[in-house]
């Protein structure tokens, strides 16, 4: 028994091996100065210049234009992320619910409409997005960052299917009970989809925080830099040597807070499935 | 407290028509059951009365108010639903006092009302669990208890014991009927299970294709059963109806040739196709009785429901004291007194 047991975890370790060696390597290279990687060496073992490189990243910045520091960085990502997963889930329970619980001329309509668009993905309507932003003056603010991605049909169609397992009759008692719809949502329908919202969250979040394209497209204030956008800006073309280390360590940094969200939120997660509120 | 009118309900969804003009009148603290099979619109009419549907045509009257325009919640009722529909994040004190709160009732008279309500259905302490953790029957009561803290008009009860396992339901439902006394209030009550009609309700209401077949006490609907289909609805096992015809003002003469002499003679009905009903209760064996070949034997310990075939193969039951024989002809005699005549093209009953 013991025998046919290893394998797979002998697999596992493998593959988790695998997975972790690079996020391995770029924390080592953070720990080691400029020179030795310039080199061309990888050091597989931590250095000495751990908390030089860290300060610097956090601090200056590196690379190309010696550019932005990632503490600024970090704080417009993390709002930028923030400011998109809640207003994903705002915009798709409230669209969700006015779709499952109203009777309304052109509902259908209104809901087709809402789940043709998950066709689009932003590459597709991105010159014409970026022109209303442009004539909005929005270019160059958070607000022009955040707005053309604000909505999700994918969350409105989530919350749809899950609002529609809400029983019919829970509408009723409300009716009965003299709740108005907002308080039927409020008081029912938003605490029984706390699960909900926290799966959704985290990956909102994390779409949020690795958006790429579109900052890259409507910011060119340094102050409004987003970190993914920052990191690739801080590789330079080959003209002149990177300071890895340094890009290394604004990596490691750029990761922490998705990891931060998924273990935070991970909690929530099992507490929801284990106790099954239905 | 209220009385309740309904004045021409009709219903329609689209094309098809659900209920045809329904006229009631419930007198205060009384106890109506709606009792029909499936699809005869028994539930709309609760949800019409309720507010959560509006009917086509026709009039609501709650306490002599007309409430047909008017929102479920402005129509001072409660309901009780056939899955109890509690709030599952919400803790039973959380369930029972929501609709107080929505209309804000002050802090200490909420209180008040759910012990009160509490004690009387004896879940006094479960108020801080969760439904989920609740057995089936305590749902039932707090489903009560949410009803019973709004001090409504009327109750409505939307086939609340369906959900309960057999033994169960024999309780709530007589711990309903008491309540219901207890608390005088007026009542509608939706269920398709006769048994329960019976002993629930001060008064019937039988329904048949969106129609009230029959109003009537429980005791009058078992005796004197409108139609045909009240005959075999209410009762088990169900009314025997044969085929025949009136021989005489007072005799009926049946398809396979028997003639049944009915205790009062039917002024003018000589000549007419009618459905004589017997139930199977009302057959006693008897040497001069009608023959009848036995099939099948359903033994209920203190009674036999015999199945089988008259001479001219018409099929019969009846239910008889004590030990039958397995197999053979018996000799049953219906008793004269209960004997019910329907027209046969109508349905309808023809009194003497």
């Amino acid at each position: 028994m013991r025998g046919r047991n290893i394998w797979p975890h002998v697999w596992l370790v493998l593959g988790v091996l695998i997975f972790s060696f690079p996020i391995y390597i770029t924390l080592i290279g953070s720990t080691h100065d400029g020179a030795t990687i310039g080199r061309g060496d990888v050091p597989l073992l931590p250095g000495t210049h751990a908390l030089e490189n860290y300060a610097q990243a956090w601090g200056a910045g590196g690379g190309r234009y010696m550019g932005t520091p990632a503490v600024s960085m970090l704080a417009n990502s993390l709002a930028m992320a923030l400011l998109i997963a809640g207003g994903k889930i705002v915009i798709s329970l409230l669209s969700a619910f006015a779709v499952v619980f109203f009777r309304f001329p052109g509902r259908m309509i209104c809901f087709w409409a809402i789940f043709i668009t998950l066709m689009l993905p932003v590459e597709v309507r991105i010159i014409p997005t970026f022109e209303v932003m442009v004539n909005l003056s929005l270019v160059n603010t958070m607000a022009g960052l955040v707005i053309p991605l604000i909505a999700s049909a994918t969350a409105t169609l989530l919350f749809r299917q899950f609002f529609l397992t809400i029983p019919p009759e829970f509408v009723e008692a409300a009716k009965i009970d003299g709740a108005g719809p907002m308080r039927f949502f409020r008081d029912v329908v938003l605490p029984l989809s706390v699960t909900n919202i926290a799966a959704l969250f985290v990956i909102l979040f994390i779409y949020g925080w690795n958006q790429y394209l579109w900052p890259l497209l409507i910011i060119n204030d340094r102050g409004l830099e987003t970190i993914i956008v920052g990191l690739t800006k801080m590789i330079g073309g080959g003209d002149s040597q990177n300071e890895w280390n340094v890009i290394m360590a604004t990596a490691v940094m750029a990761l922490l807070p998705p990891v931060g969200v998924v273990l935070l939120m991970q909690r929530w997660f099992i507490k929801g499935l284990v106790e099954t509120e239905k | 407290m209220a009385t309740l009118s309904l004045r021409g309900i009709t219903k329609r969804f689209g094309t098809t028509q659900v209920l045809h003009g329904i006229d009631l009148e419930v007198a205060d603290g009384e106890m109506i059951v709606i009792v029909g099979a499936s699809g005869c619109g028994k539930s709309t009419l609760l949800r019409i009365v309720s507010g959560l549907e509006s009917a086509s045509e026709g009039q609501v009257l709650i306490g002599g108010r007309d409430v047909t325009a008017l929102e479920p919640a402005e129509r001072d009722i409660a309901m009780v639903f056939q899955n109890y529909a509690l709030y599952p994040h919400m803790s039973v004190f959380q369930n029972m006092a929501y609709g107080l709160k929505i209309r804000r009732l002050p802090k200490p008279e909420i209180e008040r009302r759910v012990a009160e309500a509490a004690k009387l259905l004896d879940i006094g302490h479960l108020l801080d669990r969760k439904p989920r953790q609740l057995s089936g029957g305590q749902r039932q009561r707090v489903a009560m208890g949410r009803a019973i803290v709004r001090e409504p008009h009327l109750f409505l009860f939307d086939e609340p014991l369906s959900n309960l396992d057999a033994k169960l339901r024999v309780t709530m439902r007589a711990e309903i009927r008491r309540l219901q006394r207890r608390l005088g209030v007026t009542s509608l009550f939706v269920t398709h299970d006769q048994v329960e009609a019976m002993t629930l309700g001060d008064r019937l209401m039988v329904m048949h294709q969106g129609r009230a077949a029959q109003v009537a006490s429980p005791m009058e609907v078992w005796a004197k059963p409108a139609d045909t289909y009240v005959a075999s609805f209410i009762g088990s096992p169900s009314m025997n109806l044969l085929p025949g015809i009136m021989a005489a003002d007072g005799v009926v003469a049946l398809d396979g040739g028997i003639q049944l002499t009915l205790p009062a003679p039917i002024a003018g009905a000589t000549g007419r196709s009618v459905t004589l009903g017997i139930r199977p209760e009302h057959l006693a064996p008897a040497p001069d009785g009608i023959a009848m070949q036995v099939e099948l034997l359903e033994p209920l310990g203190s009674e036999t429901v015999v199945h089988g075939r008259m001479a001219d193969g018409t099929a019969l039951t009846a239910k008889l004291l004590g030990h039958v024989p397995e197999s053979g002809e018996l000799m049953l005699r219906p008793d004269p007194a209960w004997l019910h005549v329907f027209d046969r093209e109508t349905g309808q009953r023809i009194s003497a």
